[in-house]
């Protein structure tokens, strides 16, 4: 069974519809970019997975569980599946380890010198091991992302799901939270990313999602969608984005 | 000019307004609480989705906030009991202060849920908090931050008002000055020194407020 | 001679009432005056001087103004000037006045960034110029909404002047009560005239916030 499932979702805000029946699946290791204009559904999409937004028709699965039911136990779904937002929400009266450690031991159960061991593990992954007992505003915004990965990574996630997490930074911030993120791709991990970074989806994903209008349009190789464009839209996309 | 200011007669009435000053922050306490926890219910229902609901909240908030204290406390002390509800003096001005302090802990209460973004709640719920551990760890704790400044001059504030309620016989510090004054027949100095005791009192809690703030909110753990 | 409460009584609530107003306007006017004195001696760049309004401030909202009413009306006697309870009433609520006013209008003026006044000067103005033509009217604009909001608060407490005897809105009502016996009907005629005039108030304050506030 694929580790996620979507079925033909439909969302609706009010009299919007945002998603237009999306269908897609997700392997265990694969690396799905998400990529397509602005409101073209693609963060919707995500909080639909982890079950940030309710749906109004469609069935999402995950890692088993059925998110779209109506007594899904969203708790256990919000540990399978880590998400990293655009804004980082680190918790701003945490200092670094605490925001690692708060779900570790609400969520996990770790008693708080196992949730510390996790909480410098991970914080030293993400290279930041001498900002243990710094607080979010003394971090710079690429600090504090980089954290926010790790606090999710903590939860040992089967998937992780990154809305647009560079699209707040200053350019030259980028590159050490791709390299983060990079590196939690090299050890396998199920991801999928909403990004404008074209080169790191070419060069990272194993495959990329155009959306466009509330639909998935384009689904396919990362390489291959991205330099052989089978639709105008995407490739009118990628002229506005790289030029 | 003839007058003798005297100050020292009042010397005797040292643990008459010691007294006082032990009513008036039971008074202040209570009020507080009990203020709150009216707020907390006016404030649920302010941001409830059922309209009625809402426009209770509105029009109690309104209502409280837009009369004065005294003839709220005339009401409930001079006026229900001709529709058969009598109240000992203390009684009646702790539920005037109450709920005319409901009113504005609403506001303060509102303000504070209000100014927790939606993400943070967001962020605590994608690591899988439940949505109590959400507003214990997460909410609450950044909510009390921004409401603390506005709760602890509510606080010196109410201190303040409660020396109204020694116009109906209540008993707390501005009531001992009419005593000691019905002794010493020293108006001045007597409503002097109990203003001036009430600025002590002030001062001393604007600083213990000042040093809680920054031991709870402003220190750092570094651990 | 106990009578029924009626209509001239009503009619007797709502004259009272004009005292209320003649009140918190005195009040307003002499607290205005002295509260620009405060405001400006807060932010003058001269310690000693922020520190006297500082301390006039912390008097001032650091008691109660219950007591303030009663230390300026034994107090007044004692220095020979006769007062009544007018006199009484209104310099101690000119002075409770002038603390807040004072406090509202030095925030104003300090929200007023320190940019603007460099702005100024990058113009060329000269220091009267930049405070008379870039910052002052900045710093009104920000201020009406806050002492308009202030007013309901000096509205509500005139009614304190009731306790030392001054015959205003809730003063009379008492003297009604008494005569009549209907204290409920009595206070909460008084209570609506109160709200009318505050609730007034509280919504020209929000109205002149948001107007304000879009506009800029
Ligand atoms: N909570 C909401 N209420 C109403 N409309 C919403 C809400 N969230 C999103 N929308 C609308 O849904 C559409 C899709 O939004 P979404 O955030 O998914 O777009 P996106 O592809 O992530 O865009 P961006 O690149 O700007 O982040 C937009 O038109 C947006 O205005
Ligand atoms: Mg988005």
């Amino acid at each position: 069974m694929s580790l996620v499932e979507l079925a033909d979702i439909r969302k609706r805000f009010g009299a919007v519809e945002v998603l237009k029946g999306i269908s897609l699946t997700l392997e265990k290791g694969e690396i799905v970019a998400v990529i397509g204009r602005s409101g073209s559904g693609k963060s919707t999409m995500l909080r639909c997975i982890n079950g940030l937004e309710k749906v109004q028709a469609g069935r999402i699965v995950v890692d088993g569980i059925d998110v779209t039911a109506p007594k899904a136990d969203l708790n256990l779904l919000r540990q399978r599946a880590g998400m990293v937002f655009q804004s980082y929400n680190l918790f701003p009266h945490l200092n670094v380890e605490r925001n690692v450690m708060l779900a570790l031991k609400l969520v996990r159960k770790l008693d708080t010198s196992a949730a510390r061991e996790v909480a410098r593990a991970v914080v030293t992954k993400v290279g930041l091991a001498d900002k243990l007992h710094a607080y979010p505003d003394e971090l710079s915004g690429g600090q504090q992302q980089r954290v926010a990965i790790a606090r999710s990574l903590a939860m040992q996630p089967t998937l992780m799901l990154f809305d647009e997490i560079t699209s707040a930074l200053d350019p030259e911030l980028v590159g050490e939270v791709l390299r983060v993120l990079e590196g939690v791709a090299s050890e396998g991990m199920t991801m999928m990313l909403v990004t404008h970074e074209m080169n790191f989806a070419k060069n990272v994903a194993d495959r990329v999602i155009f959306m466009h209008e509330g639909r998935i349009h384009e689904d396919g190789p990362a390489r291959e969608t991205l330099l052989e464009p089978r639709t105008a839209e995407l490739r009118s996309f990628l002229n506005a984005v790289l030029h | 000019m003839s007058y003798n200011f005297k100050f020292d007669v009042l010397l005797r009435y040292v643990p008459e307004i010691l007294q006082g000053v032990f009513l008036t922050l039971q008074f202040s306490v209570i009020t507080m609480l009990c203020g709150l926890a009216i707020g907390l219910i006016v404030a649920m229902a302010s941001i409830s989705p059922l309209m009625p609901l809402r426009a209770c909240a509105r029009i109690y908030v309104e209502a409280l906030r837009n009369t004065p204290l005294l003839v709220q406390l005339f009401i409930v002390f001079f006026g229900l009991p001709s529709i058969g509800i009598r109240l000992g003096a203390n009684t009646a001005a702790l539920i005037a202060l109450s709920i005319n302090m409901g009113a504005y802990g609403a506001e303060i209460l509102r303000a504070g849920f209000e100014s927790v973004r939606q993400s943070q709640i967001e962020a605590g719920r994608s690591l899988g908090l439940t949505a109590g551990q959400t507003f214990r760890h997460v909410v609450l704790f950044q909510a009390v931050k921004t409401i603390y400044p506005a709760l602890a001059s509510q606080f010196v504030l109410i201190m303040l008002t409660t020396s109204v309620v020694s116009s109906i016989g209540a008993t707390e510090l501005f009531h001992q000055a009419a005593f000691i004054d019905s002794r010493t027949y020293r108006s001045f100095e007597t409503y002097t020194l109990i203003t001036i005791s009430y600025l002590v009192l002030t001062l001393a809690f604007r600083a213990f407020f000042a040093g809680v703030y920054w031991v709870v909110f402003v220190r750092r753990p570094r651990r | 001679m106990i009578r029924e409460f009626a209509d001239a009584d009503i009619v007797y609530l709502i004259e009272a009432a004009r005292w209320t107003l003649l009140l918190a306007l005195t009040a307003t006017v002499g607290g205005g005056l002295l509260g620009i004195v405060v405001a400006v001696l807060r932010v003058i760049p001269f310690r000693p001087l922020n520190w006297l309004a500082i301390a006039w401030i912390n008097l001032i909202q650091g008691t109660p103004l219950l007591g303030q009413l009663f230390v300026f009306f034994f107090g007044l006697p004692l220095v020979g000037l006769s007062v009544d309870a007018w006199t009484a009433a209104a310099l101690s609520l000119s002075i409770y006045a002038s603390a807040f006013f004072g406090e509202i209008w030095r925030g104003s003026l300090q929200s007023v960034s320190q940019r603007q006044w460099e702005a100024g000067a990058a113009l060329g103005l000269t220091y009267a110029q930049r405070l008379g033509h870039v910052v002052l009217p900045q710093a009104i604009r920000i201020s009406i909404a806050p002492t308009v909001g202030f007013l309901v608060q000096l509205v509500k407490n005139t009614s304190l002047t009731a306790l030392i005897g001054f015959v205003e809105l809730t003063r009379a009502s008492q003297i009604i009560s008494g005569a009549t016996f209907a204290p409920l009907p009595v206070y909460l005629t008084a209570a609506v005239i109160y709200f009318i005039i505050c609730f007034s108030l509280s919504q020209l304050a929000h109205m002149l916030e948001r107007r304000l506030h879009v506009a800029r």
